[in-house]
């Protein structure tokens, strides 16, 4: 009996015990106002050494030193464009996560469009192509019309033949 | 005919880019600063740290800057070309020792040799980025104005040497303050 008490309390303890949540560990910042400048602009710059990571995402040492370099930017009073006019002038476009619209980088915006248009142009051809193949099929010649009216004569004049049960069919082949 | 005769060059076009993407090396981040001024630093040197180096004392000289570090493997191969170099006495060789601890660089110098004329400690990597390295080792051609005519990702091989570095600062070392050379003019360095 004494178990099963404890084991009571031990259920009613599991129960309605407080959930406990992990938290993450909070870095220790001076000013977190400035910290979520510091991570926006993280956002738009990539890392160079993992290539498909923001530094804001990549725990790469580059990708913490530039981090830094931003943060001594913000903390210094540079604007958002200011710095990554900076990481640009150093590294190319292809340090933003987002790539300019330029020259360069033209048929990486328009190509996808290009290719859809190219689809579409593709698709309306043979979609034109298939409903006039279709006409065709349906164009009868004087003869086929002919027989498609004299076959279409003799069912309507005699259903019974077609539409009887089955039994009286098969009756009336037993006559003949 | 046509019908067979789309997919083919569809499938030619895909594979002509696909063949060509196979020769781009996705890592290679071209370098924004070719022909634009040497960012200025002042740093202290690995062997005499209280004494400062300052890159404008270098105007009037074309020289390379050569960034490495001891924990950098890559580095370790090209070193021995390097040392070369130095001893070839054609251009000055710098070293910028990128986020090293000092006594490490120290000892990896004394193992290695020494092919610099002086390396400087850029231990928080700040200089670095202000040069827009991302990867050590990195090398710089600086001509006499100043400005950066040409860097190059990685171990410098004996044939970027050759064809590339060596005639750039040949042409960099005989222009005058009036006539611009160019790394395009170096045949090697396409």
């Amino acid at each position: 009996m004494n178990s099963l008490k404890i084991g009571i309390v031990l259920l009613c303890l599991f129960v309605f015990a407080p959930p406990a949540f992990a938290k993450e560990a909070e870095y220790m910042v001076a000013d977190p106002e400035m910290e979520k400048t510091v991570n926006a602009i993280s956002e738009e710059l990539r890392c160079l050494v993992c290539q498909n990571q923001t530094i804001a995402d990549s725990n790469a040492p580059l990708a913490v030193d530039l981090k830094n370099q931003v943060r001594d930017m913000v903390e210094s009073g540079q604007s958002q464009s200011d710095i990554i006019d900076y990481m640009v002038e150093r590294y190319g476009d292809f340090v933003r996560y987002r790539p300019p619209m330029n020259t360069s980088t033209m048929l990486l915006w328009v190509g996808p469009f290009l290719l859809l248009l190219i689809g579409v142009v593709v698709l309306v051809v043979n979609l034109r192509k298939r409903t006039t193949v279709i006409k065709n099929d349906g164009d009868l010649s004087v003869e086929e019309n002919e027989r498609l009216q004299r076959l279409l004569a003799a069912e309507s004049s005699a259903p019974a033949a077609k539409h009887g049960n089955l039994s009286s069919q098969k009756a009336g082949e037993e006559k003949s | 005919m046509l019908r067979y005769l789309v997919p083919l060059i569809v499938f030619l076009g895909v594979a002509g880019f696909l063949l060509k993407g196979l020769e781009l090396n996705p890592r290679e981040v071209p370098s924004p600063f070719i022909d634009k001024p040497a960012p200025s630093f002042s740093l202290p040197k690995l062997h005499e740290p209280e004494a400062q180096f300052a890159s404008k004392d270098m105007l009037g000289q074309v020289w390379l800057l050569n960034v490495w570090a001891s924990w950098c493997v890559a580095c370790r191969s090209e070193h021995p070309l390097l040392v070369q170099l130095s001893h070839a006495n054609i251009v000055p060789v710098y070293g910028l020792n990128y986020k090293d601890e000092p006594d490490d660089a120290r000892n990896w110098l004394r193992q290695l040799g020494d092919a610099y004329v002086s390396s400087l400690i850029d231990y928080d990597g700040k200089v670095g980025i202000d040069y827009g390295v991302y990867g050590v080792p990195e090398t710089f051609v600086i001509d006499k104005q100043g400005i950066i005519r040409h860097k190059v990702i990685g171990p410098v091989t004996p044939s970027a040497l050759d064809n590339c570095v060596l005639p750039l600062v040949r042409k960099l070392q005989q222009a005058t303050a009036q006539t611009v050379v160019k790394r395009t003019e170096v045949e090697g360095c396409a």
